[in-house]
């Protein structure tokens, strides 16, 4: 391969390249995508064979418990856009603030998770609970689904609460600024992901009977 | 043409030498360079090769005689699972896209390091923590796990040996190679020196990215089927257990979506590095340099469209068998475009046997092979006869040995100068390459024969006729690890006592032989620009055409 050499600095060797880094993330997002995929594929294939038995499943959700969970998480993924909007503008302490509201509604999110899966395990429908068991077996799949689905998710909201976390301590040492907030960007991402997971699970599991 | 701006003078250092922040080991496994990254995953990677090839030695030992040989059956099932759990993670995926593709493609592609070098080094240490978690599990109580590399429920759920600790050895070198993925793929993107247009790159970096977006699509299907069996096993949610409604056939679903696109990331680069070193050793341009760059992505796309050829006898529509069956053979096209396209490069090239080139030559003969039976596993008819016998193995490790292996002991012998800096001894690797090639054959040519009369994989036992066959396997075994030990010692030897090596020993035109070797810490003393395509051997043809 002919070369020359030239001492102008090329375009590979900038340190800094905010589109390079957002495409890592938008990679990275689809793989988490693919990952819930799987899952879905397996939701659809016993959906199919069992219709009914999943109709009548979904009805024992709380469809209320379910949708205060929808609506808390959508505003955690406006609070975290908004503090895009704040580090743009140079407002260290409203993106502190609004970083922080979102992980306050994460946690939030995960109390009622909390006691919603409480609930079911008091009433006894947990994997090879008795009760369960006892039930047909598009039941316990849909069950079996639903503790595997939304707790994969609930793990992704951990996830995503310590990357804030870790994005609130970067601002306030201003490692995060006004000039540089591409880190802050794919931590909001990986957010919306976390948001955009729910919203297929949610009617999926809660509004589909 | 070697750039003479770029070949270190005495005062700067190479990166063995440069000053580091951190001494001693943590110089190396902290290290955020590609270059230590890539050295550190070719010893990690030889490290569990070793282990993998001692298991296949011990069980082609056990094979010499009917019945019991040398160990129990519960033994020989641990090891095969063993043997592929390794050779698979550990092995044939990171080789050559974390190893050279590390190491090679940022000096390939004129960048001074990956684009996220913090993530490559995380990259690593996931490779290593899966790798001694397959390992840890070995010597817990309950023993290695005996479900076969494919993981198969409901038998990977009942059984009572260590399943868990693999499953997650085997999750966390997918989650590695995912990352290893994603990182190259925006590396290539954003970091190519300027004027390296997409095709004047070299075509090892087109195969290392068409394989890079397979890590990317694929894997997270492993990942989360891996997690579904873990968890059925931990908790019994019912998923893939028949008598609580799941569907085991779901599960091999699962596991091939992954699974069968994951063979092409295990052969393309090693097609990569075949196009790699045909042009330099024939003195030719390479033939038809578009077909063979886009046959790459064409195998990338069309290898995950074929998963269910892996399953004809499992239960399947006929519908189903015959599109899985039709495109299997189109997964043939591409291939057999590369290999056309590398005999064409051939044709009245200035051909230098050096010993990458030997390995090379092999490389083609063996895959070829390898495709071809590939096609007799892809056609319905002949499916039945052969499924889940010898042939399957023959032909998988003609494809995966035979092809990604000599690919890989090539890439070693040809990128050995530039990554230490010394020459090895040529008569010792020759040696190898002779026993390597004569060992396989002899080792693998039998599978065909053997399956084809019926004798069935995985079995420890078999019926006396089979013997003869089995015989001469084994001693094939012999003088394949014989090849080994001789090459992997004559570059050991090498390391520290081979002559120096030039920055352009074999007379390479891509980026990489621009730089000393060993390259400096940062590549490139002063940035490449690019102008001509990857492999000008012009003034090399022009005496082929005048000489008409």
């Amino acid at each position: 391969m002919t070369t020359h050499a030239t001492t102008a600095p090329s375009v590979s060797h900038v340190h800094r390249d905010d589109v390079g880094s957002r495409m890592g993330m938008w990679l990275f997002l689809f793989t988490e995508l693919i990952l819930f995929g799987g899952m879905f594929i397996v939701y659809a294939v016993y959906r199919f064979r069992h219709p009914a038995e999943f109709h009548l499943a979904a009805g024992e959700l709380d469809v209320f418990v379910g949708t205060v969970n929808t609506i808390i998480l959508l505003t955690s993924s406006l609070t975290v856009a908004m503090s895009i909007t704040a580090i743009q503008g140079g407002r260290k302490h409203l993106t502190l603030a609004l970083v922080g509201m979102t992980i306050m509604l994460a946690v939030a999110f995960l109390v009622n998770k909390y006691f919603e899966w409480g609930h079911k395990f008091e009433i006894g429908l947990y994997p090879q609970s008795p009760e369960l068991l006892a039930r047909p077996n598009g039941e316990i799949l849909y069950f079996g689904l639903y503790y595997m689905m939304t707790g994969v998710h609930a793990l992704h909201v951990l996830i995503g609460m310590v990357v804030l976390a870790v994005m609130m301590v970067s601002i306030s040492r201003d490692t995060i600024t006004k000039d540089s907030y591409v880190r802050l960007e794919s931590g909001a991402l990986y957010w919306h992901l976390v948001d955009i997971i729910w919203i297929f699970l949610f009617p999926l599991f809660y509004l589909l009977h | 043409m070697v750039n003479q701006h770029n070949t270190a003078p005495a005062a700067v250092p190479d990166f063995y030498h440069v000053e580091t922040k951190r001494h001693g080991i943590w110089a190396w496994i902290l290290s955020t360079d590609h270059k230590r990254i890539g050295l550190l995953y070719f010893a990690t990677m030889m490290f569990f090769f070793a282990i993998a090839v001692l298991l296949g030695f011990l069980m082609r030992l056990e094979m010499l005689a009917p019945g019991k040989t040398i160990m129990e059956p519960q033994t020989y099932n641990t090891f095969f699972t063993l043997h592929g759990i390794i050779m698979i993670f550990l092995f044939i995926i990171p080789g050559l896209p974390a190893v050279f593709g590390n190491f090679m493609m940022p000096l390939m592609i004129g960048a001074k390091d990956v684009f996220f070098p913090r993530l490559n080094l995380l990259s690593w240490w996931l490779f290593l923590s899966g790798g001694l978690t397959v390992l840890v599990s070995v010597f817990l109580p309950g023993g290695p796990a005996d479900t076969g590399w494919t993981f198969y429920v409901p038998y990977s759920v009942r059984t009572t040996t260590n399943v868990l600790p693999a499953l997650v050895g085997a999750f966390l070198l997918g989650f590695s190679s995912i990352l290893t993925g994603l990182n190259f793929v925006t590396t290539i993107h954003r970091m190519r020196a300027p004027g390296m247009s997409w095709f004047k790159m070299p075509l090892f970096i087109w195969a290392i990215y068409s394989t890079a977006w397979i890590q990317i699509l694929a894997t997270p299907i492993i990942g989360i089927t891996l997690v579904l069996v873990l968890v059925e096993r931990l908790f019994g949610l019912g998923i893939f257990d028949p008598t609580l409604g799941g569907d085991p056939v779901l599960y091999q679903h699962l596991f091939w979506i992954y699974s069968h696109p994951a063979v092409y990331i295990m052969i393309l680069p090693g097609l990569g590095v075949a196009s790699e070193i045909l042009p330099v050793f024939a003195r030719r341009t390479i033939f038809g340099y578009k077909f063979i760059a886009f046959s790459s992505l064409a195998i990338a796309f069309f290898g995950s469209l074929v998963w269910a050829h892996h399953m004809f006898t499992v239960g399947m529509s006929n519908t189903g068998m015959f599109v899985f069956s039709f495109l299997t053979f189109l997964v043939s096209i591409p291939s057999a475009i590369k290999v056309f396209n590398w005999i064409a490069t051939l044709y009245k090239g200035s051909i230098v046997l050096e010993v990458p080139m030997l390995f090379i030559l092999s490389m083609i003969i063996q895959f070829s092979i390898g495709g071809f039976t590939g096609l007799i596993l892809g056609a319905l008819a002949v499916n039945i006869h052969v499924t889940d016998t010898y042939f399957v193995v023959g032909h998988f490790h003609y494809v995966m040995f035979g092809g990604t292996g000599f690919a890989l002991f090539a890439a070693m012998h040809y990128w050995f100068p530039k990554m230490f800096g010394r020459m090895y001894a040529k008569k010792p690797a020759v040696l190898s390459w002779l026993l390597a090639t004569i060992g396989f054959n002899m080792l693998y040519f039998p599978f065909f024969f053997l399956g084809y009369l019926g004798m069935p994989r995985r079995y420890y036992d078999y019926l006396p006729e089979y013997q003869t066959y089995h015989i001469v396997a084994t001693v094939g075994s012999w003088i394949l690890v014989a090849g080994l030990v001789i090459m992997v010692s004559n570059l050991l030897v090498a390391i520290r006592r081979g002559t120096r090596a030039p920055s352009n020993p074999w007379g390479g035109r891509t980026l990489e032989w621009t730089v000393a070797s060993p390259p400096p810490l940062e590549n490139f003393l002063a940035d490449p620009v690019v102008t001509t395509g990857p492999y000008d051997y012009s003034e090399f043809e022009r005496v082929i055409t005048e000489g008409k």
